[in-house]
């Protein structure tokens, strides 16, 4: 966890003197330090329940030296070579071209990139992807069943909730998060459980449904995952 | 008379054959099998499971990603530009400001001229420079690389001051933009003499900011000369044509693909510059480039609903009768021309009867982004003045709100010249069917009884509406293809936005020929493969292209039919399609599989060109609406909860009836932003943008809609309309809802809410002030 980096290191990313971090950058700055001083607004995601991995190594990159970083995707492993300041969103989209999972805000704000990490939502914005190592990562694409949709992707589409459909990726998966927490949500929980989720069409009605209607799947079904 | 008004004539009271011969307009439906059913989108599944790529999902490996140094100061001269640091950048691979080779290009905002990368920066982000870099994390490591040696300029952000003598200008000339526009019927000083009520009150709407989910912006490549644009647009064929006026390039060397794009509201009707930065950084690297705004850029640079100062003055006699109304508007479409005030006034001048009209609307130059349309232009402003102001008169009159707009139905418009009448014209019907389902008179009567005395009091409120263009119309044309095995491939210009066009379009494809929707491909809004359409705005893109696919549908059917009339021995106008098959309506055993039939069997497919004919002359096609509310307010707090909305909208056919109830539901949370949550901020000493993000700027969230929302569709058949019957729906949705909430919050406390948004912040100030009255 990264908060145990703080505690091990010493600073925490405020007490950072403004020397100190310009010392990081000149001279190449180790992963750990970097995540004290970067990761700032990702500690606050991490720290609620992300998996980010605290390896007691002292390696040193250079400013544009790419660490190396495996990650945990839809059950699939992949080895990528990622600067360490690229955020989870960047390599799904960009780097590994899943692109199901949507660019905003970038400053976690909207939710159209919500992923799951071990299972529950989070902004894949505002988490590095080296921060994601050693999680399980499930974006859209992995709530599929080979090329069948899984029950809240289905629900979506009878309830139509959605318009033009790019907030969608992570109003699903905000859903999706919810009721493997609470598969018998309120109307009231399911509000909540996609507040997090800025949906500009305004098809928040239609998502409600849907997601009551996903509740009934997953439970008449068993559901998938 | 003209040849439509001939034609119905004619068709009068007529048998009219299923299939129309050749060059006539199909007759109305009647039973519809597949039109208004309810069907899941078409394109749900790709939009549900990721795999539709947006603009901003398309991706090469050898792809480039740009991006825009913005002005950082409302008014500013920029006097010199540093590159060289930003160009040593790692992973950099190109730098580009006005002085670079190819880079002095022109711009233009309507008429006035301006460049790329003004030296003259009249706004806040506008271009100052770019960068190309392997990521785009190095592309702004290389932005930030770059010095820029600013003249900084005083500055206007603030309309209400920019007719002040001393106010800069933000161009020679003065603020001004133009003449103000005027409008005026009858003579308003003789209608308030006449009146027995006069009131006068001033509104004010906030700057309102498009912020789709998806950002702007594209990704181009070059093939060879030809020019690929994939860019979130909603009209491929707007950024092909103003690309190509901008490069010099030929149309046809400019491909612009937007099959998928996630949401625009107007913001992306138009060209912005960074598609042409994209082409350039492309032609230079000879590599693709991606070039998307950041989400801070897209509150400065890409548009928005104009703020607007109104005044409306309105005379009433005590039945209930309008004798004048007089409209003032002072409003911005921001540093250069872009219609600050458009249609602001038109439901003053239209909406409901009244024989004295006079509108003045005045549109200024301030230091600031400018405007572009943005869902119903104009309207939910004029709209937040008129419809409290009636509430008002009905007040001073004593007589119910409902009731007193009911006494002022037209059926004309009384608005353009001629006063011509309406196709079709449901303000009434909306109005009526909406305040029984509502239960208005119950709910008001419920309300007279009641003592309200803690601190959370109940009100509703209702506004009706109506929106200006929503009618369609020409060009549109489309082809179609029946293959052999009865599958169909639909082929339009349009861009689906959101609003389903795709979904209704096969539906109507369905309904003419029989064919399930899962063996209808539609491929549109590619400039290089499809059909040309106009940008999708308006709420003209189903009663423009709509009955352009019946008609490519119809033809279709034609020469099925004549093929058929060949194997069956029977004369095509006795033929019908009935699933997959060519059937004789005389004499049903005699019918033949289409995939039999020997000449389609020969020719493998049917191709079908149809197109969108002239709206009928001398008459208006217009949709109607009326949105009722309940509201609660607690009076510590000065928080809002909405507890129903319900919305009666008459827009011809309902097409398909679950997007249309999302059309509802999108409209009225997009009102409910309008109307208590949105507002730009301009601070006042620096003229910056102070909450450009999602957090500052507060969108309407799942927790803020109402708990419910009714969509009544009041079907009013309209065969003058076009031939699927069909008006607009996505704007009207979203005209009367702002006005609505007002006349709830007012019906609850007593306190008018004459300026956006109603939030809490004004609440409390509002109640406060009133508690030191009393």
């Amino acid at each position: 966890m990264i908060d145990e980096i703080h505690r091990e290191d010493g600073p925490s990313p405020s007490r950072l003197s403004e020397t100190e971090l310009a010392e990081n950058a000149t001279e190449g700055v180790t992963r750990r330090g970097f995540l004290a001083s970067i990761g700032v607004g990702a500690v606050a995601v991490a720290a609620g329940g992300g998996s980010a991995s605290a390896r007691p190594s002292t390696e040193v990159l250079k400013p544009d030296e790419m660490a190396k970083l495996t990650l945990k995707i839809n059950g699939r492993i992949y080895r990528l070579l990622v600067e360490p300041r690229w955020s989870l969103l960047y390599v799904l989209r960009e780097e590994l071209g899943l692109t199901g999972t949507k660019v905003g805000c970038e400053r976690g704000e909207c939710g159209a990139c919500t992923v799951l990490i071990d299972g529950r939502p989070q902004y894949a914005c505002l988490m590095l992807a080296v921060e994601a190592e050693d999680a399980e990562i499930t974006t859209l694409e992995g709530l599929m069943d080979g090329q069948e949709l899984g029950p809240v992707q289905q629900a979506f589409v009878e309830h139509d909730a959605f318009q033009c459909g790019y907030c969608t990726p992570g109003q699903i998966v905000a859903v999706e998060g919810l009721l493997r927490k609470n598969p018998d949500p309120s109307l009231d929980e399911i509000r909540t459980g996609v507040s997090g989720n800025l949906c500009r069409c305004g098809a928040y009605g239609h998502i409600f449904e849907a997601a009551q209607k996903a509740a009934k799947l997953k439970s008449g079904q068993g559901g998938k995952s | 008379m003209n040849t439509e008004e001939k034609r119905y004539y004619f068709l009068e009271g007529l048998p009219v054959p299923e299939t129309p011969l050749p060059g006539d307009e199909p007759a109305p439906w009647k039973k519809t099998h597949f039109v208004g059913k309810g069907l899941p989108r078409v394109d749900a599944y790709e939009r549900v499971s990721g795999s539709a790529v947006y603009p901003s999902d398309v991706n090469f490996p050898d792809m480039l990603y740009a991006a825009i140094l913005g002005c950082p100061y409302p008014n500013a001269r920029v006097k010199s530009v540093d590159t060289s640091a930003a160009s040593k950048v790692a992973g950099c691979r190109g730098v580009m400001t006005g002085s670079s080779p190819g880079a002095d290009i022109a711009w233009r905002y309507e008429k006035k001229k301006s460049k790329i990368f003004d030296p003259h920066c009249r706004y806040e982000g506008d271009a100052v420079a770019a960068v190309v870099a392997d990521t785009p994390y190095s592309a702004w490591d290389a932005i930030k690389a770059i010095k820029v040696d600013y003249e900084i300029l005083p500055f206007v952000s603030d309309e209400r001051n920019a007719l002040a003598s001393k106010a800069p200008a933000v161009h020679p000339g003065g603020n001004q933009v133009g003449k103000p526009q005027t409008y005026e019927r009858g003579d308003v000083d003789k209608g308030f003499k006449e009146a027995d009520v006069v009131l006068e009150a001033e509104y004010r709407t906030e700057c309102e900011l498009h912020t789709p989910m998806e950002l702007h912006g594209c990704v181009v490549r070059w093939d060879g000369d030809e020019l690929i644009i994939w860019e979130s647009t909603q009209g491929v064929y707007s950024v092909q044509t103003m690309v190509a006026e901008t490069l010099g390039l030929p149309l046809a060397k400019v491909r612009v693909i937007g099959r998928y794009m996630g949401g625009g509201f107007g913001s992306k009707l138009v060209t912005s510059k960074y598609s042409i930065i994209a082409a350039l950084f492309a032609k230079e690297t000879a590599r693709p480039v991606k070039l998307f705004l950041t989400r801070e850029q897209t509150y400065l640079v890409v548009g928005n609903r104009p703020p607007t100062n109104m005044t409306l003055k309105a005379g009433i006699k005590k039945d209930g009768t309008l004798t004048a109304l007089q409209f003032t508007c002072l409003g911005t479409g921001g540093a250069y021309p872009a219609d600050g005030t458009w249609g602001v006034d038109w439901l003053v001048r239209d909406t409901y009867l009244c024989p004295n009209v006079k509108c003045e609307s005045t549109d200024v130059y301030i230091n600031a982004g400018p405007a572009r349309p943005f869902r119903a232009p104009g309207h939910p402003q004029g709209s937040w003045a008129l419809e409290q102001m009636m509430d008002a008169l009905a007040e001073a009159i004593k007589m119910d709100p409902v009731e007193l707009r009911l006494k002022n139905i037209p059926t004309y418009s009384q608005g353009r010249p001629g006063n011509m009448p309406y196709t079709s014209t449901g303000l009434k019907q909306c109005l009526v069917e909406g305040a029984k389902a509502f239960k208005w008179k119950e709910k008001r009567a419920a309300l007279a009884r009641t003592k309200q005395t803690g601190h959370i009091r109940r009100g509703i409120g209702m506004a009706g509406g109506l929106w200006q263009v929503g009618g369609g119309m020409p060009p549109s044309s489309i082809v179609l293809k029946l293959f052999v095995d009865g599958s169909v491939n639909l082929n339009m210009g349009a861009s689906d936005i959101g609003t389903g066009t795709k979904t209704i379009m096969a539906l109507i494809v369905s309904e003419e020929l029989g064919v399930p929707l899962d063996k209808i491909q539609i491929e549109n809004a590619d400039t290089g493969t499809t059909q040309y359409a106009t940008p999708s705005g308006g709420s003209k893109t189903v009663p423009s292209d709509g009955p352009a696919v019946r008609d490519a549908a119809v033809r279709v059917k034609q020469r099925l039919l004549k093929l058929a009339s060949e194997d069956l021995k029977s004369k095509p106008e006795d033929l019908t399609v009935v699933g997959g098959y060519v059937v004789s309506q005389k004499d049903k055993s005699k019918r033949i599989k289409i995939g039999e039939i020997g000449k389609f069997k020969e020719q493998r497919v049917i191709v079908g060109l149809g197109c969108r004919g002239p709206n009928p002359v001398g008459k208006i096609i217009q949709p109607f609406c009326a949105q009722f509310c309940e509201v609660e307010v607690n009076t510590l707090t000065g928080e809002v909860t909405l507890l129903s909305f319900l919305a009666a909208h008459d827009s011809g056919r309902v097409m398909d009836r679950l997007t249309y109830d999302s059309q509802v539901i999108g409209g009225i949370t997009m009102g409910v932003g309008f109307g208590m949550t949105e507002m730009r901020v301009l601070d006042r000493r620096t003229g910056k943008l102070c909450n450009k993000n999602w957090h500052d700027y507060k969108l309407p969230t799942s927790r803020d809609v109402p708990s419910e929302i009714v969509s009544l569709p009041l079907e009013l058949p309209d065969a003058e309309a076009n031939s699927i019957g069909a008006k607009g729906l996505g704007e009207p949705v979203t005209v009367p809802t702002g006005a609505a909430i007002a006349n709830a919050v007012y019906d609850a406390i007593g306190v008018r809410v004459t300026s956006t948004p109603i939030n809490p912040l004004q609440l409390n100030r509002l109640l406060a002030e009133r508690r030191g009255k009393e």
